[in-house]
């Protein structure tokens, strides 16, 4: 699975957000090599389709699809949780969610 | 960095506030303790500690405390911090405190504030008690320990120092012009 972690500095979450991700991995038995992309610019922002910091991407996929007319900039990102709050961090449920959604996507070996 | 630090005076202002009516800090100069705080409608950190400030105004209102919130973004970058905007965020979230907006982001600049949410409490004698964030756990309001706002409010209310007078504000990076 190709995993990759986006970020923006000034959004204080990251690094929480980052080990959130490798401990649902870890407890998933899944050893991806998660490629970690520091966002720097507003031009950065628009190429990747940066829609907020973390933005955890599993085979290309965001694992909480932003709408279609979110725009891309440097800021940090609204989750809603489970029982409806708003956090910057996706919750270990999003992300396991998430996960069980791209293994199953993924074609299988036999 | 702040401008200040604790036991400095509060600095002067007047904004429009999402009421269409002009606020100063000196309308609220009977308060026990003004809680001054930075924020803005967008980001997910001011968006997560929203409740407990309203619950926060709600709890300490009868004992003299006046929560006044600030916007500063600039709405070019990020519409959702627009005056309009601002004027349905405070609707649909029962905003029970002014939200003022500083267009100009002279007040942010002067108070020199850095993060939305960012909070500046002030004494009756309008000197700053308290400095920083609101609690210790943005994500969880059951799992917080430290209530840095709320301990400091009780505190000013007792006449007593804060037990914490400074911590680092946790949030969003005002988006200057």
């Amino acid at each position: 699975m190709r995993v990759s972690f986006l970020f923006y500095e000034d959004c204080p979450s990251h690094d929480l957000a980052l080990e959130r991700l490798r401990e649902v991995l870890d407890e998933k038995g899944i050893d991806a090599n998660v490629e970690v992309v520091k966002v720097e610019s507003e031009e950065q922002a628009q190429e990747l389709r940066f829609v907020g910091s973390p933005t955890i991407l599993l085979n290309g996929q965001d694992i909480a699809p932003p709408p279609p007319d979110s725009h891309y900039a440097l800021t940090c990102r609204a989750y809603r949780r489970e029982d409806g709050r708003i956090s910057p961090l996706p919750s270990p449920d999003t992300i396991r969610r998430a996960i069980d959604a791209a293994e199953k996507a993924e074609p299988s070996d036999g | 960095m702040a401008n200040l630090k604790p036991g400095d005076e509060a600095i002067a202002f007047e904004l429009p506030g999402v009421d269409d009516q002009h606020h100063a800090l000196a309308d609220y100069a009977d308060k026990e303790a003004v809680a001054l705080i930075f924020t803005c409608n967008h980001c997910p950190y001011a968006q997560a500690w929203e409740d407990r400030i309203v619950q926060t105004q709600a709890d300490y209102a009868d004992r003299g405390v006046q929560v006044i919130a600030i916007n500063a973004n600039d709405p070019e970058k990020y519409p959702d911090d627009s005056f309009p905007r601002m004027k349905e965020r405070a609707q649909e979230k029962g905003f029970n405190f002014p939200y003022l907006f500083d267009e100009s982001q002279e007040v942010a600049r002067v108070y020199r504030a850095e993060r939305t949410p960012e909070v500046f409490l002030f004494g009756k004698d309008g000197t700053l008690l308290y400095h920083g964030t609101v609690d210790d756990n943005y994500e969880d309001p059951g799992a917080v320990q430290n209530h840095y706002l709320r301990d400091a409010l009780d505190a000013a209310l007792a006449d007593e120092e804060s037990p914490v007078a400074q911590t680092r504000p946790i949030g969003c990076t005002i988006k200057w012009r």
